[in-house]
């Protein structure tokens, strides 16, 4: 109903690789999205909930310590156990194609690699939840 | 949850605590669309249970560390909290980055803990709009402390005292003589106060300035309570139960003095106000490109002062100013 897209931006697990995130973050604030930063070493249980919290249109999550095929069907499986499928799970990281495209094939919603332009992550955002229509 | 679920079907799952409801109902409330109005208004009488408390202080003070160790102490003694925790939008694009929830860590996740991130989308005065509705969402909700963290205020951000029962003030040792204790504004609002980083040196200088000034004021403006000031060290946890129980004494001196109607009330008044004002608002925005636009054309020839404008375009909403 707000023309404000909300955005939450998390990493999960051991991984303290945060400048991603914070260019991530930076590029959507300019982009006028609202960013909620949940800062490191988050579990995947304590994004979900303060997802739901924050009642977010999309929640992206940065993994770079290889754990992705693991720790998104995870977040897939927290986000419909608390009825908020409609939240767009969306990843960012370093990963090969098939898994990426095997990870978009289980509910992520969109998975961008390491060579995508901060524009494409925003015209990304704004589609995904344009596809989604109004809540 | 479907997205287009319908404002008036959250208001009993809202009064039933239901997390999801509740952060849906928090959303519409920010976008405050004519299609949430009604629910708002059934949420609205089902407040007054809650003891709203506002945190401010300037940026870096250390208010959602300390709010996060205040949550702790206050979960321990079997309550429920609710955290309202304002950032600034940015002035060009509107974007923020809601950082809040970074020092709050694993509280945020506790069952008996909501905490939401807002941000001021140009609002002044420390708030959000739509700050004060969701105070109301979470106490329909069951929160016994809903706390809202103001943005980090500079001296005159002062809305947050208009909106709360209690309001505590955190300051950051080092930074500035005790002049700037006795200047107007945000010091003189608070009810408790809190000096953070206690384990700096320079924070025992802080505490007595602080208390010196209070000193200097109790006669003249004829306070019937001394103000605490208590010094806090989050990482370490100390002074946090200190900070709790005079957070809840507050509460029990404005019931005792009688004060806490009056303080209610005056949060009403200025509710109805802020509500007309932005009533108004809404209204000018719907004439921008017509009778807004004349106006400014008129005004661009000089031909008309602004006051004058101001009063056509009243007149035009069907607002005629005699005064």
């Amino acid at each position: 109903m707000s023309d404000i897209i909300r955005v939450m931006i998390a990493k999960v697990g051991l991984d303290g690789h945060d400048r991603g995130v914070k260019i991530v973050a930076r590029t959507l604030r300019d982009a006028g999205m609202d960013v909620i930063y949940t800062g490191l070493h988050r579990t995947p249980e304590e994004v979900v909930d303060a997802a739901v919290q924050e009642d977010v249109d999309v929640l992206g999550i940065s993994i770079l310590s290889g754990a992705h095929m693991t720790l998104f069907p995870k977040m897939l499986k927290l986000l419909e156990a608390r009825d908020a499928e409609d939240i767009l799970l969306i990843g960012g990281g370093v990963m090969p194609d098939e898994e990426a495209a095997a990870l978009k094939a289980m509910g992520v919603k969109e998975i961008l690699l390491q060579d995508t332009p901060p524009e494409t992550i925003v015209t990304t955002i704004r589609r995904l939840v344009a596809e989604r229509g109004p809540k | 949850m479907d997205p287009r679920v319908p404002s008036l079907e959250l208001v009993e799952p809202v009064c039933a605590g239901e997390r999801r409801a509740i952060a849906r109902m928090l959303s519409r409330a920010e976008a405050a669309g004519p299609e949430a109005r009604e629910a708002l208004d059934l949420l609205y009488r089902r407040t007054g249970r809650a003891h709203v408390v506002g945190i401010t202080g300037v940026p870096g003070s250390g208010k959602s560390t300390l709010v996060s160790k205040l949550v702790a102490a206050l979960l321990e003694s079997g309550r429920k909290a609710g955290i309202i925790a304002v950032d600034p939008s940015s002035p060009y694009s509107g974007g923020s980055i809601l950082g809040d929830r970074i020092r709050m860590g694993e509280i945020s996740s506790h069952p008996s803990v909501f905490v939401r991130s807002m941000a001021t989308h140009g609002a002044l005065g420390g708030l959000a709009r739509g700050t004060l509705e969701a105070v109301d969402i979470l106490d329909a909700a069951g929160y016994d402390m809903v706390i809202i963290e103001t943005v980090g205020v500079g001296q005159d951000e002062v809305d947050v005292v208009r909106a709360t029962h209690t309001t505590v003030v955190v300051s950051a040792p080092g930074l500035g003589d005790d002049i700037q204790a006795i200047k107007a504004g945000i010091l003189e609002i608070a009810d408790v106060h809190a000096v953070s980083k206690g384990d700096k040196p320079e924070s025992d200088r802080t505490v007595s300035e602080l208390k010196s000034m209070l000193g200097l004021g109790l006669p003249a403006t004829g306070l019937r309570r001394a103000v605490p000031v208590i010094k806090t060290c989050s990482p370490r946890g100390e002074g946090v139960a200190e900070l709790l129980a005079a957070i809840d004494a507050h509460r029990q001196y404005l019931v005792t003095s009688g004060e806490y109607e009056g303080r209610r009330q005056s949060i009403r008044e200025r509710r109805m106000l802020k509500a007309a004002e932005q009533v108004l608002h809404d209204e000018f925005e719907r004439h921008r490109q017509g009778r807004m636009a004349d106006l400014l054309a008129e005004l661009s020839g000089a031909s008309i002062s602004p006051h004058t404008a101001a009063r056509r375009l009243l007149a035009h909403i069907g607002m005629e100013v005699t005064r």
